[in-house]
């Protein structure tokens, strides 16, 4: 069973999420596709999604920024040195290729590595269930709000259709 | 000119601009000649400073935003360059302080030596792109250039000699978040 596109949009808006960027990647389509209304703009690079989504919280804004889990290891510095130390929160939305699937050889490193690479950085993560994703976004909503830090939604294949 | 005798130049044209800095000296330099409460100093996060600056001036689109970047800074992310040009933020003046090296690591040579930054950002689309070498014309285009809609590219050649001695920036970087967030909400 999947999360609708539309269901998951709809909960981040319903926590004020309202500023959405990021690279695309095929397994988070049903939920760009329903970004495209609520102004997503296209990013070159994942670390530059999480620029952009930091000039924005500046701003006053609450970003999302979706990637593929490729990206995260694009983005670590980032992460690292602009939202970790200035305690800049961003929701990242990233996808699990290469986790606990059949995948492509391109992704098996990092498929087996993203958990425990945003544990490394203490980013929290859920995977969104299609029975708990009310709550995962919740979940990750308070990390952003209270402590001022990045969390992350993780979608396996196939989790958002 | 100095890369600080440049900064210095262009901080004296600002009113109530947002300003992101570019890590390293750029920041240290431009804090050193005067601090304003719209400034954002990156300290880490090298290339991200003009994608930070587009998403102050995507969020806030009635505030003007100027990038302090260097030549490092640029080629690091590139792609932003075309990021910016086709978002077209009439609100963004990209100022390019360059002098051909990674000044903070031991001045070793950057790619802008052979590669005109200016004509990547015209190419890329950017409305005007210019490139100045005295502190004369440098006064004159960034006056020319905010009564101009955006995205504007200044690149200005400075010296590759290093200041001496300069404090790292003493705001903690979770005070630099609260202050511009403060700022930009009229606090």
């Amino acid at each position: 069973m999947s999360v609708p596109g539309a269901a998951l949009v709809g909960e981040l808006k319903r926590h004020g999420f309202d500023f959405f960027t990021g690279v695309p990647c095929s397994f988070l389509t049903a939920i760009l596709d329903r970004l495209e209304a609520e102004g997503y703009r296209a990013a070159v690079r994942e670390d530059v999604a999480v620029g952009l989504a930091a000039g924005a919280y500046l701003a006053g804004r609450r970003p999302v920024v979706l990637m593929q889990n490729s990206g995260l290891g694009v983005s670590l510095n980032a992460l690292a040195s602009l939202n970790l130390l200035y305690r800049i929160p961003v929701l990242l939305v990233i996808s699990l290729r290469g986790y606990q699937i059949v995948d492509a050889p391109e992704h098996w490193v990092m498929g087996e590595v993203t958990t425990r690479l945003l544990e490394t950085v203490r980013v929290p993560y859920r995977i969104v269930g299609e029975s708990t994703y009310v709550d995962d976004c919740a979940a990750m909503a308070k990390v952003n709000r209270e402590e001022r830090l990045p969390a992350a939604l993780l979608i396996r294949k196939g989790a958002v259709a | 000119m100095t890369r600080a005798e440049a900064i210095a130049a262009v901080s004296d044209c600002l009113a109530d601009e947002v300003v992101v800095h570019a890590n390293g000296a750029i920041c240290r330099e431009s804090f050193a000649s005067g601090d304003r409460p719209g400034n954002f100093y990156m300290i880490g996060s090298m290339g991200l400073a003009a994608s930070i600056g587009l998403g102050v001036a995507l969020a806030r689109p009635e505030k003007r935003v100027v990038i302090f970047d260097g030549d490092g800074n640029v080629l690091m992310a590139l792609g932003t360059l075309a990021m910016v040009a086709a978002e077209g933020p009439r609100n963004f003046l990209h100022v390019v302080f360059d002098n051909r090296t990674y000044g903070s690591t031991g001045s070793q040579p950057t790619h802008s030596r052979q590669v005109p930054l200016e004509e990547v950002a015209r190419g890329c689309g950017y409305r005007r792109a210019v490139r100045v070498t005295e502190r004369g014309p440098l006064v004159a285009a960034v006056r020319e250039l905010q009564g101009e809609l955006g995205p504007t590219f200044l690149l200005v050649e400075v010296s590759p000699e290093e200041s001496v001695g300069l404090p790292r920036i003493p705001l903690p970087p979770e005070a630099i978040t609260d202050r511009l967030r403060g700022y930009l909400a009229g606090g």
